[in-house]
């Protein structure tokens, strides 16, 4: 391959063909997002930020993913409208439990690598290979994880060749299984599993599974000091994405109330 | 030992750019012109896989003719600069401009220093909020940049399709009247006919929702715009505009 004296990001590298990867792009080139810290014992020595419950489930359509809107920092809220529910591309989603700065900024690259796969290779990586990538960029922050930095996502999508939703979950070593209905991660992740346990049943409608969505991040807010429920009166919301061959929804506020609604009703 | 022959440097120059004109003159041309919504790319290309025209960032597409595998190279170089910059600062700091100069520099640095000019000639346009606000920059296999206005055509037969285009430019085209019009001027001013399938179109729109507004037209759409303003001549392509066009992707903004 010829060489690009000036332009500063020729592909070639000696190597045979061109990577069509973001994370090979910024190597050297740009800010380096993986950067491991020093080497020390025992857990972070700073208190930061923490996501802590998302959820996942099929439905007929595709897929779901959730999540509550609390960080928490120790004892204290550091934040009760986070976003931890992020489109990767048109037709996937991650979430994510763990460090927050950490795990936005991850997902910031997984999303940036999809974009640069794509228009690289002139076509969309398959959800086969997007949930690889993932488990890849979570094992090279396993120095980090060591250290208690931990991110563990939650990876949903519409698979176009297979024509369904599917549904990846995650370790902190990069560890990557496919789930056949639905999972949860995080410190409400033990109630919410339960709740959606009792609720789940295959081929569910969109209504229905947003409903579950919703009551399963109830339950967890009702167990878990750390992860926030629907607060009606501030009004905050779970936020919630629907993933289907149309591509990713954010459901608005309005969906996700009369969700909580009918929930409540049902309860009466 | 072996020792060159002196070669005026002048000569050096006009044996090199007369060697990387040669090569741009074999391949098809491109054709690009702003209309209404934004910025319009057509070219004559049979393969349906070997793109000359590609998205290069949310607002910046690149089309170039030439050598494939010369332009293939400064084509995934742009990608790798802007999602880069994109990365490092903010997503409306990659600038067409910028991108520009970089291949300024690059096409530059390999004519003067390498054995053989790359065999290239490059557009990269950007579309703004408001169609004062596009941009297309015209780069040469010597590196030599222009600002080009309305329309601009590129490669061997560049200068009679930028007259054809010329002949009948208006501002505010909508898309179907800009692709008939450069579907024309590529068939060197309608005089023969280009077929559908091999026509190679794309456009960076204004009006979409989406964050990237690149958008490549498909043949069905193509042979549609054709066989509307040519009901006379053109072959109606039932089949093809009956295909059921493939889910599109729409969804929500992943950086949002």
């Amino acid at each position: 391959m010829t060489g690009l004296p000036n332009l500063p990001l020729s592909g070639g590298d000696g190597r045979f063909g061109v990577s069509p990867s973001f994370l090979d792009a910024l190597a050297g080139h740009g800010p380096d997002p993986l950067t491991q810290p020093p080497a020390t014992s025992g857990g972070p020595a700073m208190s930061v930020p923490h996501g802590t419950t998302v959820i996942g489930l099929k439905f007929s359509d595709g897929v779901i993913m959730a999540g509550d809107r609390r960080a928490t920092e120790g004892y204290s809220i550091a934040d009760d409208r986070i976003e931890k529910v992020f489109a990767a591309d048109d037709h996937s989603a991650v979430s994510f439990a763990g460090v927050a700065g950490q795990a936005t900024e991850l997902v910031r690259l997984f999303q940036t690598e999809l974009e640069h796969y794509e228009k690289v290779e002139g076509e969309r990586l398959s959800l086969e290979g997007k949930a690889n990538r993932l488990a890849q960029m979570i094992r090279s922050n396993l120095p980090m994880a060591m250290q208690g930095f931990v991110v563990v996502p939650l990876f949903g999508g519409y698979d176009e060749r297979r024509g369904e939703g599917r549904l990846f979950r995650y370790d902190a070593t990069g560890g990557r299984w496919e789930e056949e209905d639905f999972m949860s991660t995080g410190s409400g992740g033990k109630p919410a599993r339960s709740s959606l346990k009792k609720r789940f049943r295959p081929g569910l409608d969109r209504e229905e599974a947003v409903r579950i969505a919703v009551e399963a991040l109830r339950d967890a807010s009702e167990e878990d000091v750390a992860t926030g429920g629907p607060d009606p009166v501030r009004s905050i919301w779970p936020s919630v994405k629907v993933i289907t061959s149309e591509g990713v929804e954010a459901l608005g506020d309005d969906e996700v109330r009369a969700a909580y609604e009918a929930l409540v009703a049902e309860d009466r | 030992m072996s020792f060159q022959p002196y070669v005026p440097p002048e000569q050096l120059m006009k044996d090199r750019s007369e060697y990387a004109r040669k090569g741009i003159a074999r391949g098809r041309s491109v054709a690009a012109l702003e209309y209404a919504d934004g910025v319009l790319f057509v070219a004559e290309n049979p393969s349906a896989t070997l793109h000359k025209i590609s998205e290069i960032y949310d607002r910046i597409a690149f089309a170039a003719v030439g050598k494939y595998s010369e332009f293939e190279d400064l084509r995934i170089a742009g990608i790798r600069l802007a999602d880069v910059r994109g990365y490092s600062y903010g997503r409306e700091d990659v600038s067409a401009k910028a991108l520009a100069n970089a291949y300024s520099q690059s096409l530059s640095a390999i004519f003067t220093q390498q054995m053989k000019p790359y065999e290239v000639e490059l557009l990269v346009a950007q579309v703004g909020d408001t169609p004062e606000e596009n941009e297309i920059f015209h780069v040469l296999f010597d590196g030599s940049v222009t600002d080009e206005h309305a329309f601009v055509g590129i490669g061997g037969s560049s200068e009679e399709l930028t007259g054809h285009l010329r002949e009948g430019y208006q501002p505010g085209w909508d898309l179907a009247a800009g692709v008939r019009a450069a579907v024309a001027a590529l068939a060197d001013g309608g005089s023969r006919q280009i077929p559908a399938e091999d026509i190679e179109a794309a456009v960076l729109e204004r009006t979409s929702h989406r964050r990237r507004k690149f958008r490549r037209l498909r043949d069905s759409e193509v042979a549609g715009i054709l066989a509307d303003g040519m009901p006379a001549t053109a072959p109606v392509a039932d089949a093809e505009a009956a295909e059921e066009a493939p889910p599109s992707p729409n969804g929500s903004d992943p950086a949002g």
